[in-house]
């Protein structure tokens, strides 16, 4: 039998590897978003799985909302990673260091 | 071992395989494509705890959309790979510290000994005319309606500001300017000269 504690492991295992990603690619913009993707599904993970075990529907409810905003989040990231390019030409966090458009 | 237990032991090395993959590949397409296949095996996952309706949507919204605006952002954008990954040997002992302290905090708290079959038992399985997606939608449209509709304003500014950032004119492109055309008149376009018949010859 699949236990509680089986999914907030996976979830917890998810979430600290997208910790060390971040660390380890704290140069790449890209990297470091889809570390907060993972992160979020990491989350998500332990909504749904505390939303099966108590059976209780807002814990789905809310990853349906996370997944909502996870997307506009990911759209205006990628938008302002563009913008970001097309001025600099590069998007090393290191070369990022101007409040100036 | 049941066979859903087993299944969630796949699913679960190979989600962890493609997250260790997404942080450690030299290349960002892979990256990408790893993290298509992490979501994929956190859909099963979320199956398995009969959240169906969820693990599709993660398939469609994220493999189908975020994802693929990913790869697409990934491959537009000419970057240096070799001076991305500068400091990243540097930097493993460390991360690899946090990460791996954390995951013992966590571990220490959400263990099987606090939330095992003993505190929490399995619930028995929905019959097979029960409709998820009902009782979501249920719920959705009911108790949480007034977060629905902030969400949809959320995504409709999400598209305004990623369409108004990305935007932009260049001066040197040409292009019609339709009201200019509806205004022109036949006499600016067209002058008649008048001018003396040539000599034959």
């Amino acid at each position: 039998m699949i236990a509680l504690s089986d999914y907030l492991i996976v979830a917890a295992v998810l979430f600290a590897i997208s910790i060390a990603g971040i660390f380890l690619n704290r140069k790449n913009v890209i990297i470091l978003l889809m570390c907060i993707e993972l992160m979020l599904l990491a989350v998500n993970i332990n909504f749904v799985a505390f939303s099966y075990y108590l059976q209780d529907t807002a814990g789905q409810i809310f990853v349906f909302f996370i997944l909502t905003v996870a997307a506009a989040e990911a759209a205006i990231g990628l938008a302002i990673l563009v913008v970001l390019f097309r001025s600099r030409r590069t998007i090393n966090v290191a070369d990022l260091d101007a409040l100036k458009g | 071992m049941t066979f859903e237990k087993f299944l969630f032991y796949v699913f679960a090395a190979v989600l962890i395989f493609a997250a260790v993959m997404v942080i450690t590949r030299r290349n960002p397409v892979h990256s990408v494509l790893f993290l298509v296949l992490a979501f994929f095996n956190a859909a099963g996952l979320w199956m398995l705890a009969e959240a169906e309706f969820l693990a599709i949507a993660l398939v469609l919204v994220y493999v189908g959309a975020v994802m693929v605006l990913f790869l697409f952002v990934v491959m537009m954008l000419d970057i240096n790979i070799a001076e991305m990954r500068a400091g990243f040997i540097r930097y493993l002992p460390v991360g690899v510290l946090v990460a791996f302290a954390m995951l013992v905090e966590i571990f220490l708290v959400v263990g099987p000994r606090t939330f095992g079959l003993e505190q929490y038992a399995r619930p028995e399985p929905k019959p097979a005319d029960y409709s998820n997606t009902e009782t979501l939608g249920m719920a959705l449209f009911t108790e949480h309606l007034y977060a629905f509709e902030i969400a949809a304003v959320i995504l409709l500014v999400a598209i305004v500001a990623a369409i108004t950032l990305t935007m932009r004119r260049r001066p040197e492109t040409r292009y019609q300017d339709p009201s200019k055309q509806v205004v022109v008149k036949a006499k600016d376009r067209l002058r008649v000269v008048k001018m003396p018949a040539e000599e034959k010859g």
